[in-house]
């Protein structure tokens, strides 16, 4: 009690009587138990179920027998793992090069005050819808427009491009490209969005400095934009890095779960929903928790970014 | 200088448009196409595209609502219902355990924040297998509760919430209530909640869609018929031997599943892509 009406005096800005403080504890209690119920277990499952053997084998359940590593061992030798992990990361980067340079290009525009763009809003408002459409409808409506028959080729026969319709699901090329392009028409307006925010928070007064030194648009983007911006940088890098390993839906239901051509679109959760439909518990399980381990490394350095202190 | 910047403005302006409205053709073509397609016959969408609308609109719907492997009325209300409810509970949970955070200093407040900022961005994917077999073992199979409830412990929500009300929600609201003898729980409910009522709105858009669009855990749980949803239909008539279906029923399937969200979007995007704005890190 000595400490509390010390801290009281010493903080009287602050004023906030300690007996009032047991209410956070409560006010956490459904946050924490519906996680730990729903979540937390679930998870320290997950990493249990990875060191036993238990498949179906046809009809037949084996397992659970504890076996250890062994999981990790057959995933990482005998499995495909790291083919599924090169394809998920080639797709995802042939959908984020070019989503992080014009989401670079598009906020560095819109927050151009002397270059008085129009109609903002509707620009915003449009490049960030596609993220709000479900994934897999917007695969299926990929799937049916670029279909052997579908309206694209119809388009670009009548046009005259091309004399017989190109066959994008059977072309390797083809079917990551479309993965790819939806992936980057999801997430462009939201990086544009973030990135302006940054370009936005950024003192104006640098700006002007820069300019009446005689900097041109690029110096002042290279100068002043980029190192300012490199906290939202690194943060959208990660967080859509995070995002590129959760890439399920699209691909999905693009190809049917298959992943085909030739498996060269089977992305790393594709692979555990197919361990999981099979009910093979010590695959699922291993795989999970080599995903876990790489979102985690990567949801700290989310935590370090936004946590870090304002200089 | 000034009179040497003009023309090279003009020209970056110029191509700052080009490429706008480039971006914004790719962006709606695709659903431009959609819903011209919906309003067509299937022997109509067979012979070419046509940039014209057809007058199948009726009949496209009513041949998909009387197909009887696609339940998409019961679809529909099996999203909304699990969409709304989701909604509603991280966006009322989410606030109270932000309001928990923002309000009181008690001895495990840090390491209550900490913990749920860093959970923030651990995929559901990576513990499907454990909550899968657990919700089994619940006898929660087949049941909308696992697909709702856990919205309660929701971290990005949290996070919103937490950053609305650092810029929102002062303390001296809180002591004025507590003045005029208004409990801790009434105060949020009936002083809190209405303050943060934009935020609370924005994020509810965000966890309906969320749960609206979800394919990945529903298709893992759900099983009878009448339990599907939107997405698992999706999937199902992908799966189905695509030749012999009727175009116009899977167009306009597609646009059930997409036109909703776009309407509601139109409605609130301003305060959308602001919410956007709002959840990222300081520059």
């Amino acid at each position: 009690m000595n400490e509390t009406s010390t801290s009281i005096t010493n903080r009287h800005k602050k004023k906030r009587p300690i007996t009032y403080n047991r209410y956070g504890y409560l006010f956490l209690i459904p946050f924490f138990v519906i996680y730990i119920i729903f979540s937390l277990v679930p998870l320290l499952s997950t990493f249990v179920n990875s060191l036993y053997e238990n498949y179906m084998s046809g009809l037949n359940q084996v397992g659970p027998t504890f076996v250890g590593l062994d999981n990790f061992k057959t995933l990482l030798t005998e499995g495909n793992l790291l083919k599924y992990a090169g394809n998920t990361i080639i797709i995802w980067l042939i959908g984020f090069i070019p989503q992080i340079t014009i989401s670079l290009l598009l906020a560095s525009w819109f927050a151009d005050m002397r270059l008085r763009l129009r109609a903002k809003g509707f620009f915003k408002t449009v490049i960030y819808m596609p993220n709000i459409i479900m994934a897999s409808a917007f695969s299926m409506l990929f799937f049916t427009l670029f279909s052997d028959n579908g309206p694209i080729n119809n388009i670009l026969m009548s046009s005259g491009t091309i004399d017989e319709p190109f066959r994008f699901l059977s072309s390797i090329i083809g079917t990551r490209g479309l993965i790819s392009l939806m992936h980057f028409l999801m997430w462009f307006g939201n990086t544009t969005i973030l990135l302006m925010a940054g370009i936005m928070g950024i003192d104006p007064g640098l700006f002007e400095a820069g300019q009446v030194d005689g900097a041109s648009p690029t110096q002042l983007f290279k100068h002043i934009t980029m190192p300012l911006l490199k906290p939202i940088f690194i943060y959208v890098f990660i967080t859509s890095m995070i995002g590129g390993i959760q890439m399920f839906d699209v691909p999905q239901i693009l190809t049917n779960g298959s992943g085909n051509p030739n498996r060269t679109s089977m992305t790393l959760i594709m692979y555990l929903n197919r361990h999981l439909f099979s009910k093979n518990f010590g695959m699922a399980g291993a795989l999970s928790v080599i995903l876990f381990i790489i979102s985690a490394v990567l949801s700290l350095l989310v935590y370090k970014v936004i946590t870090r202190k304002d200089d | 200088m000034t009179s040497n910047n003009v023309p090279v403005l003009k020209i970056r302006r110029f191509i700052a448009y080009i490429m706008l409205i480039l971006l914004t053709f790719i962006c709606l073509f695709p659903f431009y196409i959609l819903i011209i397609n919906a309003t067509r016959a299937h022997s109509a969408i067979q012979q070419g595209f046509s940039f014209l609308p057809g007058k199948s609109l009726p009949a496209n719907w009513d041949k998909l609502i009387s197909n009887d492997n696609l339940p998409v009325l019961r679809a529909m209300f099996n999203s909304f219902f699990i969409a709304m409810a989701t909604a509603l509970l991280a966006t009322y949970f989410s606030a109270l355990t932000a309001y928990a955070i923002h309000t009181y200093r008690f001895k495990l407040r840090k390491a209550a924040m900490s913990f749920i900022l860093m959970i923030m961005m651990v995929p559901t994917q990576v513990s499907a297998l454990g909550f899968i077999r657990q919700m089994n073992s619940m006898g929660l199979d087949d049941s909308f509760i696992p697909l709702i409830v856990p919205a309660i412990a929701s971290p990005v929500v949290f996070f919103f919430m937490l950053q609305y009300m650092e810029g929102s929600l002062p303390i001296e609201i809180v002591e004025a209530a507590r003045i005029d003898g208004s409990g801790e729980y009434n105060t949020f409910n009936s002083i809190v909640i209405p303050i943060i009522k934009p935020a609370i709105s924005v994020q509810a858009i965000f966890a309906f869609v969320g749960s609206w669009n979800n394919y990945f855990i529903p298709n893992l749980l759900l099983e009878s018929k009448n339990k599907k949803t939107i997405p698992i239909l999706i999937a199902q008539l992908r799966g189905a031997d695509f030749m012999k279906f009727d175009m116009g029923q899977v167009y306009i399937l597609i646009a059930i599943s997409i036109v909703p969200v776009i309407i509601v979007y139109l409605f609130f995007s301003k305060y959308i892509v602001q919410g956007v704005a709002i959840g990222s890190v300081k520059g």
